[in-house]
């Protein structure tokens, strides 16, 4: 076991090493950060120079990443265009950020799950027919639409929470937005739950269980679902990196002040080391969130064993 | 359910039947070496016609039964109508504008195909002809990006899947490398360093950060098939690498691509608009959808109709998308009949 994560930690290297580089590439050499300094002027060619000198930016590309993963190392991110060194950002916006998506696995899980395993109980029933056309039209629904639709209603037209989130963002205020995160994966889970439940209601294993006389509730828990979740849990795993990044469309509608916010305002102004600063952390995230399913795996079905 | 399998028999009950029929199946896209395959099997055993179908044949067979089909088919084909010839269906100049009447005209829903039908937006452009106009560039968008991400992802995860070793260890972990990014995210900051956004920008975009998925689905169809026995047998024959791979595997692993590319699809289209309604996609003078419901957002208490019609149009053209991969993935995949 110690040794394939040690072997996955490894190969994790080069994957971290290539994403971290495409992003660096896309943002210091597509895009030009000194020149988006100077907004709209054209910067005095001199002290566009002296600022390429003191960001490290008249070197090599392939330097500058070096020499950037080097600070990164040492818990240097840089600093934002506004002078404040990029880590303070990061302080304040992933945790903002990480409650909005745990709020949002949350519903998925419990939500998601719940419906799946109904509808995949009474396949072909009225039930199971409902909530297969309700998870289509969620999933066709772009969230910038569903977020606006939402927002509208239960914040301003009903007054049941509030339409924007304080910069504290409390669990409570984030309950809306989090289902409105979570609702195109929530239907996913929903739609995977099912089918995985519909294939494996047919294995052999689930006779045996049936003719053995087990009750009921304890083939479905501990033979059906537990079997069934496997596919479940890959999704979600690889959701949890996709979430924190793909936050920006409901962060930008309930104005959080979070990861997506930050990246969003980094893009749009061109603030390079912001951008490249989360980014990388993302990265991390995503690629330690798969390693945590594939370990999950042994534990979900004891047919795998790492070595 | 075994019981159920016999009757429209899949690739798994054909291929027992003999080596002719593993050929008709071998390729299945080309229609005339799988007609010739079945007149082989017809002149074998004339009252099993029904078995020698192809994969295609037998998939058309059951799409035609399928009311989802259907729907979704009709559907598009007007929404593609209008992506071609939006003049068919409004008369109205989407970018003419007067403000001093219809500032945020409100919708008359009796007015069918009229310019006021779906009323007017902040500028007193008629939302009507803006919706149809505006299909134009999310279908564009949504199927060459489809198309791009199909050819790039196929050809990589083929020659990861088919060849192994060291490149498909370098190709599979590129393909890690740009999965580590999330396709909105890697879109917003490749658009970001173009000033002048196209459709084509934004499809170069999406494709440099969505093949991946077809990429591994690929790989992992090609690595089950290329230990198949017709592969093989086409070796044993003298079939080069280029005509296995083309002639022989790539028929047989197109199902899965295809059901993973038309759901893909729909989400294509859907993130072009996020990408517009970021303001990082398409700009202004360019009609789309995700423009239109950025511009409506500000207004969306005063006039909602301005921001839920192409959203609407929006919603269904993703939605007519998926439900056509949903039925295309019914019928391809035998394992579910």
């Amino acid at each position: 076991m110690s040794r394939y994560v040690a072997r996955r930690l490894l190969q994790m290297i080069p994957v971290f090493i290539g994403s971290t580089f495409l992003i660096f590439f896309m943002v210091y050499a597509l895009g030009d950060p000194v020149a988006a300094l100077f907004g709209d002027k054209a910067p005095d060619p001199a002290t566009a120079a002296r600022i390429r000198q003191d960001l490290y930016l008249d070197q090599p590309l392939w330097k500058q990443y070096l020499h950037y993963m080097g600070q990164v190392f040492a818990g240097n991110f840089g600093t934002a265009f506004n002078g404040q060194p990029v880590t303070e950002l990061m302080g304040s916006a992933f945790p903002v950020t990480l409650r909005l998506t745990i709020v949002a696995i949350v519903f998925e899980v419990v939500i998601g799950i719940a419906l799946g395993v109904l509808s995949g109980l009474r396949r072909g029933r009225p039930v199971d027919t409902t909530v297969l056309l309700l998870t289509l039209v969620v999933v066709s629904v772009p969230t910038f639409v569903s977020g606006y639709v939402l927002q509208y209603l239960i914040g301003v037209k009903w007054r049941l929470a509030s339409p924007s989130v304080s910069p504290e963002a409390t669990f409570g205020e984030l309950l809306l937005p989090g289902v409105v995160l979570a609702l195109t994966s929530l239907a996913y889970v929903t739609r995977l739950t099912r089918t995985s439940l519909a294939e494996n209601a047919r294995a052999d294993y689930l006779r045996t269980a049936l003719a053995k006389g087990l009750p009921r509730h304890r083939i479905v828990l501990r033979h059906l679902l537990r079997n069934s979740l496997i596919p479940v849990v890959t999704f979600i795993g690889a959701d949890i990196g996709a979430l924190m990044g793909g936050a920006i469309v409901t962060e930008r509608i309930f104005n959080i002040r979070g990861v997506g916010f930050q990246l969003y305002q980094g893009i749009l102004r061109q603030n390079s080391p912001t951008v490249v600063g989360f980014v990388t952390i993302l990265v991390i995230v995503f690629l330690l969130a798969n390693l945590l399913v594939d370990l999950l795996y042994a534990v979900l079905d004891p047919r795998i064993r790492y070595a | 359910m075994p019981d159920n399998k016999t009757p429209q028999a899949g690739p798994a009950g054909v291929a027992g039947t003999g080596p002719s029929t593993a050929a008709g199946l071998a390729d299945a896209s080309n229609a005339s070496v799988a007609s010739a395959a079945e007149v082989i099997a017809e002149a074998g055993k004339p009252e099993s016609r029904e078995k020698a179908r192809s994969l295609g044949q037998d998939a058309w067979r059951e799409l035609r039964r399928n009311w989802i089909f259907w729907v979704s088919g009709v559907l598009l084909v007007l929404l593609i109508l209008m992506a071609a010839w939006p003049s068919l269906f409004t008369d109205v100049d989407p970018r003419h504008a007067d403000l001093r009447n219809h500032y945020l005209g409100g919708p008359q829903w009796s007015h069918f195909f009229q310019e006021d039908w779906f009323g007017y937006n902040v500028q007193g452009q008629s939302v009507y002809a803006r919706t149809v106009y505006g299909a134009r560039a999310s279908i564009i968008v949504g199927v060459c990006v489809t198309i791009a991400v199909t050819v790039l992802g196929g050809i990589i995860g083929m020659i990861a899947g088919y060849f192994g070793g060291w490149v498909d260890t370098v190709l599979s972990r590129l393909t890690d490398v740009f999965f580590g990014i999330p396709l909105l995210l890697g879109g917003l900051v490749l658009l970001q360093a173009f000033t002048n956004r196209t459709v084509w920008t934004v499809t170069f975009a999406l494709t440099a950060f969505g093949w991946m998925q077809i990429a591994r689905v690929m790989r992992g169809a090609v690595i089950t098939q290329k230990q198949a026995d017709f592969v093989t047998a086409a070796r044993a024959l003298g079939a080069g690498t280029n005509r296995i791979l083309f002639r022989h595997i790539l028929p047989n692993v197109l199902g899965p691509v295809i059901v993973v590319a038309t759901i893909a699809l729909g989400g294509y289209i859907a993130t072009e608009a996020t990408l517009s309604y970021l303001g990082i996609g398409l700009k202004d003078p360019t009609v789309s959808w995700g423009v239109d419901i950025s511009a409506a957002q500000k207004d969306v208490r005063d006039g909602p109709h301005a921001l839920m019609m192409p959203a609407s149009f929006l919603s269904l053209t993703v939605l007519a998308f998926i439900l056509l991969g949903d039925a295309v993935r019914d019928a391809l995949d035998p394992k579910l009949r």
